[in-house]
């Protein structure tokens, strides 16, 4: 019914497993992951790798340059820089992975349990968190190096903690948004226990962007260990990155070559965490859309016929195909559509989801969705063709001459500006008056959509008032510039029933008034049967049947508008109720 | 006892200083469906929600073939109260997006500890088989099924522990009209088979009297009208039920340009 549900769906769902191939297909992504499985085999592998041990050392080959058996030659104390920099990696990526453990584990525990259990547990958990993120990190380090020793493990436990607010944030809020999910309503009656809900329900759909936020501590904590380390923090007896680099650096003036390979480690890396990150945040967020129009070039549309020589026909839509980008092609979503409408008429355009009727709106108004194009086809609408028009153009109709009526009144208004900005500032552009004279028919135009104190209305911002009345406001706005087509998509669809019959006597009322055409898109046979003229039956992108409305209800031709009219629950007969014996009731 | 089988007596609920259920009284007899209709904010869905224990009450009993529920988690109901169902508005959130059918449909009877899961998923054939399903949607994920498919599946989870009540939150609202029929006849045709009773809540009284037996009609926290369906739809005795079933468009020109009169009537003698 709204736009983003009449988009063409994708060919195929991709399953669970086509994120990592999807991540791997992704250059950026492919290269990071093929360096960090280099770095995660040089540390398992390190005694194999490496040709010589550790603290291997040479005297001779202090600050010796490459080559004679030392690969990247020698450091200050005559030890192989290669052999060290394998080594390394084994005990740089621990130093990384027990802080990314305690972080994740503090974390992710926390923010589940103070996003599902919200209250006071939330409150102090957070004022806890955020205490620690005030707290800064290296001087907290140095601090504990003081107190506790040269161990990197202890000082990466400790860094942990330090980073684990970060995953408490991100999961708190992703648990906050899911948690009123209506399965978590139906596990709970089902029976489950909280701690089952969380384990089974929501940890599982929170994991990729948890996972996103690991591969980036993961570079953070490699950064941090290798500076600590730099300072000099760490146990000068391990070989660690962050070691080679203060051995390096203090040997930079004899050989200024040596700072480049453990820099160049750290680098590649932490970069490598970040573009992977990167790649599965684009996968995700990209989700099942294509990201860029397929290379398939759109048909140069054709206009179908001249311009209707009836000058009471207002908008004549002839053949009118919109199509949809996809990974296979364009998908057509209308697949020819003509429709025609007389001034003063209230066109109904009818059908199921799917069925075509919002995307063939939105082609009139010129709104398609991102990637959408009327493949071919026209629109003449008063004597003009606007299919395809520039938007430049589009605009100066919008608004002025083809008004829009939307389907969630609330989402339509901007909620951070008063409502009689949002009435006036249309009409200062569109029709050039002043802002005083604007204000004077907002005002009697909110007054003629029955507000019982418009001036109130005019100064409200949109959360003050009811659905109801925001839909009032919309119309308002619609009519303020004395449009010639109105096109109302499911304008009452969210709106109370009680409600609805109030908005439908308003827009007729208005209608007739303005002698105003109206394209009003309903899946909803009583709301045609009630304001409606003539209507359009759509299914599957096509117009099955166009009739006046008594001869569609009378007698309906096509199989579909039957089978439609027949599912409408007007006249059933009640049920009679047999009362049930308890033996019965057992299935 | 034996023929009513929710009973709410005095149900009151407040959410802070809103007093959302006003002494509400109510009840469900075996194999029956009771239509709550209302509009936003009537309370109907609150009252679903208190029935099925996953929302509040602050006074009042509610009780289940004898036992009182009023207040108690669902994991923590005993006995039959532990089969009580529900079937939610939208079929597109009501199922977990990363669990298999099968996974989700055995759910509640790994939960309430009836059967180890490889028990549980021999079952899982029959309850895809009530609600016309083919066997293969087993292995499939939510997003593989049409709307009425999943409301079909979540249909089926209910079913899954045998319940004798199912609480229906505007099951059919988020379907299109001809599978909107389809889903309603299934709930028929699942109750005149089982015996399980239904209370369902919609905002649309044409849905409501197409599956009610009897009909309750709330406005602003309290049940303004509660009777039998052919007399609350076709002859409302409330200002406020007249009103509803006249707001409701019908399928029909000629009929609906009568209704809308006596609507304009009724609104201008109120």
């Amino acid at each position: 019914m709204s736009a983003a549900s009449t988009t063409p769906a994708p060919a195929s769902a991709p399953g669970r497993e086509s994120i990592v191939r999807s991540v791997l297909t992704n250059p950026l992504g492919l290269v990071a992951a093929l360096l960090l499985l280099l770095v995660i085999v040089a540390a398992v592998f390190a005694p194999l790798i490496a040709p010589f041990a550790a603290d291997d050392l040479q005297i001779f080959k202090i600050n010796a340059p490459p080559g004679d058996g030392y690969l990247l030659g020698g450091d200050g104390s005559g030890r192989d820089i290669f052999s060290r920099l394998v080594y390394g990696t084994q005990n740089t990526l621990v130093g990384a992975l027990i802080a990314l453990s305690v972080a994740a584990a503090i974390g992710v525990t926390a923010g589940l349990f103070a996003g599902y259990f919200g209250g006071r547990r939330e409150v102090v958990m957070s004022w806890v968190a955020d205490g620690l993120m005030a707290l800064p990190a290296l001087i907290v380090l140095l601090a504990f190096y003081q107190s506790l020793g040269s161990s990197i493990h202890v000082s990466m436990i400790i860094f942990g903690v330090m980073l684990s607010p970060g995953f408490y944030r991100l999961t708190r809020n992703l648990v906050n948004g899911v948690k009123h999910e209506l399965y978590v309503d139906a596990a709970r009656v089902s029976g489950l226990s909280d701690m089952r809900i969380i384990a089974r329900h929501i940890l599982l759909v929170i994991r990729a962007p948890v996972i996103i936020q690991v591969s980036i501590v993961a570079g953070i904590s490699i950064v941090i260990q290798a500076g600590l380390e730099f300072l000099g923090l760490g146990d000068p007896a391990v070989p660690t990155w962050g070691g080679m680099l203060q051995d390096a650096f203090a040997n930079m003036f004899v050989v200024p070559t040596a700072i480049l390979w453990p820099g160049l480690a750290i680098s590649v890396t932490v970069a490598s965490f970040v573009l992977l990150a990167n790649a599965i945040r684009d996968r995700l967020q990209q989700g099942d859309r294509v990201a860029t129009a397929p290379k398939i070039p759109a048909p140069a549309p054709h206009p179908v016929g001249t311009a209707p020589n009836d000058a009471a026909v207002l908008l004549d839509v002839r053949e009118l195909v919109v199509g949809y980008p996809t990974k296979s092609g364009w998908t057509e979503v209308v697949k020819g559509v003509s429709l025609q409408l007389r001034r003063g008429e209230v066109l109904g355009l009818v059908g199921e989801s799917g069925s075509g009727k919002t995307q063939t709106a939105f082609a009139i108004l010129g709104l398609l969705s991102t990637g959408g194009r009327i493949l071919s086809g026209s629109i003449w609408f008063d004597g003009r063709d606007i299919a395809n028009l520039p938007e430049s153009e589009m605009q100066k109709l919008r608004g002025k001459r083809i008004a829009y009526v939307p389907q969630e009144p609330m989402s339509n208004l901007d909620p951070a500006f008063r409502i009689g900005f949002q009435l006036t500032e249309p009409m200062v552009t569109v029709l050039g008056i002043s802002k005083a004279e604007a204000k004077a028919r907002a005002l009697k135009l909110l007054a003629r959509v029955g507000m019982p104190d418009p001036v109130r209305t005019y100064n409200a911002y949109p959360h003050q008032i009811s659905g109801g009345m925001a839909q009032r406001v919309l119309i308002a706005r619609a009519i303020s510039c004395k449009p010639d087509l109105l096109i109302a998509d499911e304008p009452t669809t969210a709106l109370d029933v009680t409600v609805q019959a109030e908005v439908l006597e308003l827009m007729r009322d208005l209608q007739a008034e303005m002698n105003m055409s109206v394209v009003l898109v309903t899946h909803n046979f009583g709301v045609v049967a009630d304001i409606c003229h003539r209507v359009s039956v759509m299914r599957d992108g096509r117009v099955v049947e166009t009739s006046a409305v008594q001869s569609l209800f009378a007698d309906p031709q096509h199989d579909y508008t039957k089978l439609l009219l027949a599912a409408v629950l007007d006249d059933v007969t009640p049920r009679v109720y047999r009362p049930v014996q308890a033996k019965e009731v057992s299935a | 006892m034996s023929d009513v089988i929710v009973d709410c007596i005095g149900v009151n609920t407040h959410f802070g200083a809103h007093h959302v259920l006003k002494n509400i009284n109510l009840t469900v007899r075996p194999g029956e469906t009771v239509g709550l209709v209302g509009e936003s904010g009537s309370g109907k869905t609150t009252l679903g929600r208190a029935i099925l224990g996953i929302g509040p009450i602050s006074s009042g009993r509610i009780v289940f073939e004898g036992q009182d529920i009023g207040g108690v988690a669902p994991r923590d109901r005993k006995g039959r109260a532990a089969s009580i169902q529900a079937v939610f508005q939208d079929p597109y959130t009501s199922l977990n997006p990363s669990m298999t059918i099968e996974d989700i449909l055995i759910e509640p009877i790994v939960a309430r500890g009836q059967a180890a899961k490889a028990d549980a998923a021999a079952q899982v054939h029959k309850l895809l088989d009530q609600v016309a399903l083919p066997k293969d949607a087993a292995q499939r994920y939510p997003r593989e099924f049409s709307g009425g498919q999943r409301q079909r599946i979540a249909i089926a989870r209910a079913l899954a522990l045998s319940p004798h009540l199912i609480v229906c939150d505007e099951p059919v609202s988020a379907l299109d009209l001809s599978t909107q029929a389809r889903v309603l006849d299934l709930f028929v045709e699942i109750q005149e088979r089982t015996g399980v009773a239904y209370l369902f809540v919609s905002h649309d009284l044409s849905v409501v009297r197409h599956i009610s037996h009897r009909v309750a009609v709330m406005r602003g926290g309290e049940i303004v009208e509660f009777g039998e369906c052919d007399q609350v739809t076709a002859d409302p005795q409330h200002d406020y039920t007249k009103r509803l079933l006249l707001a409701a468009p019908v399928a029909d020109p000629v009929r609906q340009a009568e209704r809308r009169a006596a609507l304009r009537a009724l609104s201008r003698g109120a």
